[in-house]
């Protein structure tokens, strides 16, 4: 099995205009900055994107914002990106705002088969709004319905051919549950390694989940908090 | 005297015990990592996926593949782990998060909080507030006591989109401590050089004053 692409333009080559498409990352950590960047240049429009957030004004999914190729997001924060929140707040962009451990748990469960789940976050705000509340062991829980794509995009640190993925530190955040999300799932990886070359008890995302792998290049890696100590 | 943020900071640290799993929140409470007592075994966890959060790196630890939930640059401790969005929340939720520290536009009687929006002006996200909030054990606000225009912060019913309801359990400003009860919102400490009746003053929510209102030590 060889499930290796030579590049992002041809992993996301399918991506068709209104598409569903799953990323990993948060903030800009852990971002398939190359699949974004072959996203932009694909030109594909009326994107659905399910994301914790959609990078910076000028990075990450910002730049498909920038060129209004999504219609909506279904994020948990829009924070300091001042071009998401203007396009939200003029309706240009809709934004299906998540809690983000319900977004989390929607892309677990939709990858895992279980088409909704009761939670207690959100209960008593506008997230519960229409949504079905039960009662147990004396609290509220509110429906959630779990979420699958079209495709779903995550970036790795090391991957093999068979598509098994090991995520580094942070970076690692929603890329394994947003693998499991998709009915296509596009892998970048900052290195492609032999098969066999991962230890099996060390692989954070079996292959199974994955259909297409490519090694990346030019990783930008932004930071947008650089934050030190003097000593 | 109204407290400065570090002094709002080290304040909610006396509220941290030994053995605690403690999630700060953007702003002040990421200061309060600062005066948590070094003899004390605190593990930080931070809900974009890692539990063992160390201190802000030197130029030369900077690493863009390790940032905290406000995605600032950070070190891990010896004994970190790393796992997915999904498992983080999973603890938060399942309640093995002893203490969450976060900020809030508005905190109501009955420890309600709003934080994430301003219908058609400002709109931040929840992010993981409402998660946190509905599953840690003890939740501590931390904010100005009034809006820059002037207005309390501390309502009688909060006015913007909740975060959570009744969640709350201890309030920290620059002039005063508030315990939410059952019975409503308790004075417990007033700022030194901060009257009583200036907290009054300040406070649109009705407050219960005890006999014994102490001076914050902090």
């Amino acid at each position: 099995m060889n499930k290796i692409v030579a590049n992002a333009d041809i992993a996301v080559q399918d991506v068709f205009d209104g598409a569903t498409i799953t990323l990993g990352g948060f903030g800009v950590c852990g971002i398939p900055e190359n699949c974004i960047a072959a996203l932009v240049k694909l030109g594909v429009k009326n994107l659905t994107c399910v994301s914790n957030n959609a990078g910076v004004d000028d990075f990450g999914l910002g730049l498909l914002l920038q060129k209004r190729q999504i219609k909506k997001m279904i994020s948990s924060y829009v924070g300091e990106n001042k071009l998401f929140e203007q396009l939200v707040l003029s309706g240009e962009v809709e934004l299906e705002a998540t809690p983000q451990g319900t977004l989390a748990e929607k892309l677990r469960a939709g990858g895992a088969g279980i088409p909704a789940f009761f939670t207690p976050t959100g209960v008593g705000t506008v997230v519960a709004t229409g949504k079905e509340v039960r009662v147990y062991n004396g609290h509220n829980y509110i429906l959630e319905e779990s979420i699958t794509t079209d495709f779903a995009i995550v970036k790795a640190w090391k991957g093999d051919a068979l598509g098994n993925l090991v995520f580094r530190k942070t970076a690692r955040n929603f890329n394994p549950i947003a693998a499991t999300a998709g009915r296509i799932t596009i892998a970048e990886v900052e290195e492609l390694v032999p098969v066999g070359s991962i230890d099996p008890d060390m692989v954070h995302t079996p292959g199974i989940y994955v259909k297409r792998i490519f090694q990346g290049s030019n990783y930008e890696k932004r930071i947008e908090n650089r934050t030190t100590r003097s000593n | 005297m109204a407290l400065t943020r570090e002094q709002m900071a080290s304040r909610i640290a006396k509220e941290i015990q030994d053995g605690y799993y403690v999630n700060l929140g953007i702003g002040i409470p990421t200061l309060v990592a600062n005066y948590i007592p070094k003899d004390m075994d605190v593990i930080l966890q931070s809900e974009n996926g890692m539990l063992g959060i160390g201190p802000f790196p030197t130029e030369d630890e900077i690493d863009p593949d390790l940032i905290n939930a406000g995605k600032q640059t950070i070190t891990e401790m010896p004994g970190s782990s790393y796992f997915s969005a999904a498992d983080s929340f999973a603890m938060i939720r399942g309640g093995k998060v002893d203490l969450t520290i976060l900020g809030a536009m508005e905190v109501d009687e009955n420890g309600d909080i709003a934080n994430w929006m301003i219908p058609g002006k400002m709109l931040k996200g929840m992010g993981g507030a409402m998660d946190l909030v509905a599953g840690a054990k003890h939740v501590i606000v931390v904010m100005q006591h009034v809006a820059k225009d002037g207005s309390s912060k501390i309502l009688p019913k909060c006015a913007l989109p909740l975060t959570g309801t009744g969640v709350v359990n201890l309030i920290v400003t620059e002039l005063a401590v508030i315990e939410v009860t059952k019975a409503g919102l308790k004075l417990l400490e007033h700022a030194p050089g901060v009257s009583v009746e200036d907290i009054i003053k300040s406070t649109k929510a009705k407050l219960i004053i005890p006999d014994n209102v102490k001076e914050m030590i902090f």
